[in-house]
């Protein structure tokens, strides 16, 4: 245990900059109190039964469909990036040779991927997903726009989750007369399982939040996609949802409602990724 | 054999990102650089008219260029005095018992998606501004302010994030150095730590630049989306990324296009932000 060394003496200047910091924290944690405590107790009043019924019309705007919608989104999306992005991460730390030019470049893309906003994804997979493969306003078109959306991050954590088990671990297995993908599979993926959950959930966050990369891939129809040929049908998710009754503005108690279910989501994706997270460090 | 097949599946997926990225990059330029070609470059980036229903069309996009930087100016003189200083509160100034929590509020903070944050912004500052501005400055409440007092909060925890980490990867003796030549607490932080911290929180800030220039739904809900040249911080704008959400609804043939043009300049910002903040990082860790 280090000793902490710390100055007790006073200057004016000190004490304005002492004060100012406060501040500066006072009104960080204060305004995210503030909008959480704001939008649940003036959502939560709204929060009836009817709201859950299995239609949306216009006398009732259920948000159920949404909601529906919302995890299919997110199952297909993870189901395109998750594999993606753990063989990316596999190959960049596993295989790949240190240093080389390919690294490089992919790391570099991913890096350029992840600063994307959200409307040039938006404008990407309309383009892309529902005008040249001609997928038109669907789940699908939304799903593989957000997918390649959510991909850096999934590569990410996937990496350091990686990168963090120990070199041990791959040299016990290979002197067990394991080969390398047997190594791969059975000594260093399920080491690294925690590291690569939080990501994902943390991935599921950003498609449960996300709106502008969707409005003009998946579409606004809030109705539930069913059928044979329920990945073509045009889906609105929940935060579309919101977006939708806000701007109509008929609705603002029920988007309010539809705020309170976001929050509470948000709420437990962050528990559940810290909860990841910690059981990393039990590992080590 | 089973070995070799799964190496050349693990490299497949590995060039993805590539491709996903070539991809964007032809899509947007394919489809907005003739569309700037038919308008005419300098119409189209200095012209003040947007018009893009007219009989006779015009489709000038610099009002929503200034649109952009300027809320994006505006969300930095809010967020980065806020976030820097919060960041050193986290560092050096936060009770041990408390920081658990309030790191978990700061991803909270991240967490929370832009239409939740449009819509307080909406509900909350919208009429606030309008409550205390419309009798002087004839304030509606949507209004470059109001955008920027909301993606002010909404960068928060990127800046507070990548700040507290620089402020915590300079070396300890910097601080002990400076206290035991007399400095106080204070003085030790922002004379020595800080200034050492200097390009990382820099990076932090470029960031969040980055973040406010790209945020779309938020903005619209909050910036009135007036495509005019604004005269001053009370009276609504239109940012780039809110011209493509507002008008591609109904737009069509050149308007279309034009749109998605107007992606493309907000791509090349982008671009232009990533390539700093990517220097900027490499010369931090070159010098730790």
């Amino acid at each position: 245990m280090q000793v902490e060394i710390k100055s007790k003496r006073k200057r004016p200047l000190s004490i304005i900059l002492k004060i100012l910091v406060a501040v500066a924290a006072l009104i960080t944690f204060a305004a995210l109190i503030f909008l959480i405590v704001y939008i649940l107790v003036n959502g939560i009043p709204y929060l009836k039964p009817s709201l859950f019924a299995l239609e949306y019309n216009s006398e009732n705007v259920s948000m159920f469909p949404a909601l529906i919608n919302t995890l299919l989104m997110t199952l297909i999306a993870l189901i395109i990036a998750v594999p993606l992005g753990v063989f990316t991460a596999i190959y960049l730390v596993e295989y790949a040779k240190k240093g080389s030019k390919l690294v490089e470049v992919i790391r570099m893309t991913a890096e350029t991927l992840s600063g994307i906003p959200s409307i040039v994804y938006g404008l990407f997979g309309m383009l892309f997903f529902v005008q040249r493969l001609q997928m038109g306003l669907s789940l699908i078109s939304g799903a593989l726009t957000v997918a390649i959306m959510i991909l850096p991050l999934v590569i990410r954590t996937t990496e350091e989750a990686l990168i963090s088990v120990p070199q041990m671990y791959r040299e016990a297995s290979f002197g067990l007369g394991a080969g390398k993908l047997r190594t791969v599979f059975r000594a260093v993926l399920p080491s690294a399982v925690p590291g690569i959950l939080a990501g994902v959930i943390l991935a599921i966050g950003r498609i449960v939040g996300e709106t502008a990369a969707l409005i003009y891939t998946a579409g606004t129809v809030a109705e539930i996609a069913v059928g044979s040929d329920f990945l073509l049908d045009s889906t609105r998710t929940l935060a579309v949802h919101m977006y939708i009754l806000s701007s109509e503005g008929f609705h603002t108690g029920e988007a309010y409602a539809t705020g309170v279910v976001l929050l509470i989501m948000v709420f437990v994706i962050n528990a559940l990724s810290n909860i990841a997270a910690k059981k990393i460090g039990v590992n080590k | 054999m089973k070995e070799k097949i799964m190496h050349g599946v693990f490299a497949l997926a590995a060039l993805t990102s590539i491709f996903a990225v070539v991809l964007i990059c032809v899509f947007l330029f394919a489809s907005g650089v003739p569309a700037m070609q038919e308008v005419g470059f300098l119409k189209f980036l200095g012209g003040t008219s947007w018009k893009p229903t007219a009989s006779n069309p015009e489709f000038g996009i610099f009002p929503m260029i200034i649109g952009s930087i300027y809320v994006t100016a505006g969300s930095i003189i809010i967020g980065v005095p806020i976030g820097v200083l919060t960041a050193v509160f986290m560092a050096f100034y936060c009770p041990k018992k408390l920081y658990r929590p309030l790191k978990s509020a700061t991803e909270l903070l991240a967490g929370i998606p832009s239409v939740v944050y449009g819509f307080f912004g909406l509900v909350v500052i919208v009429p606030f501004l309008r409550e205390l501005f419309s009798k002087n400055y004839g304030c509606k409440g949507q209004s470059i302010l109001a955008a920027s007092i909301l993606l002010g909060l909404m960068i928060l925890p990127t800046i507070i994030g990548v700040s507290e980490s620089a402020l915590r990867a300079v070396p300890k003796s910097y601080y002990e150095g400076a206290t035991a030549l007399g400095a106080t607490h204070e003085e030790a932080i922002f004379r020595t730590v800080l200034p050492a911290a200097k390009s990382g929180v820099l990076a932090g800030v470029i960031l969040g630049i980055g973040r406010a220039i790209g945020e779309t739904m938020a903005v619209i809900m909050v910036a009135g989306n007036q495509p005019r040249v604004p005269e001053s911080i009370f009276q609504g704008v239109r940012t780039l990324t809110g011209n493509i959400v507002m008008d591609m609804a109904y737009a069509e043939g050149l308007h279309r296009e034009v749109l998605i043009a107007t992606g493309v300049v907000l791509f090349v910002f982008i671009l232009i932000i990533n390539i700093s903040f990517s220097i900027l990082k490499r010369r931090d860790s070159n010098a730790g």
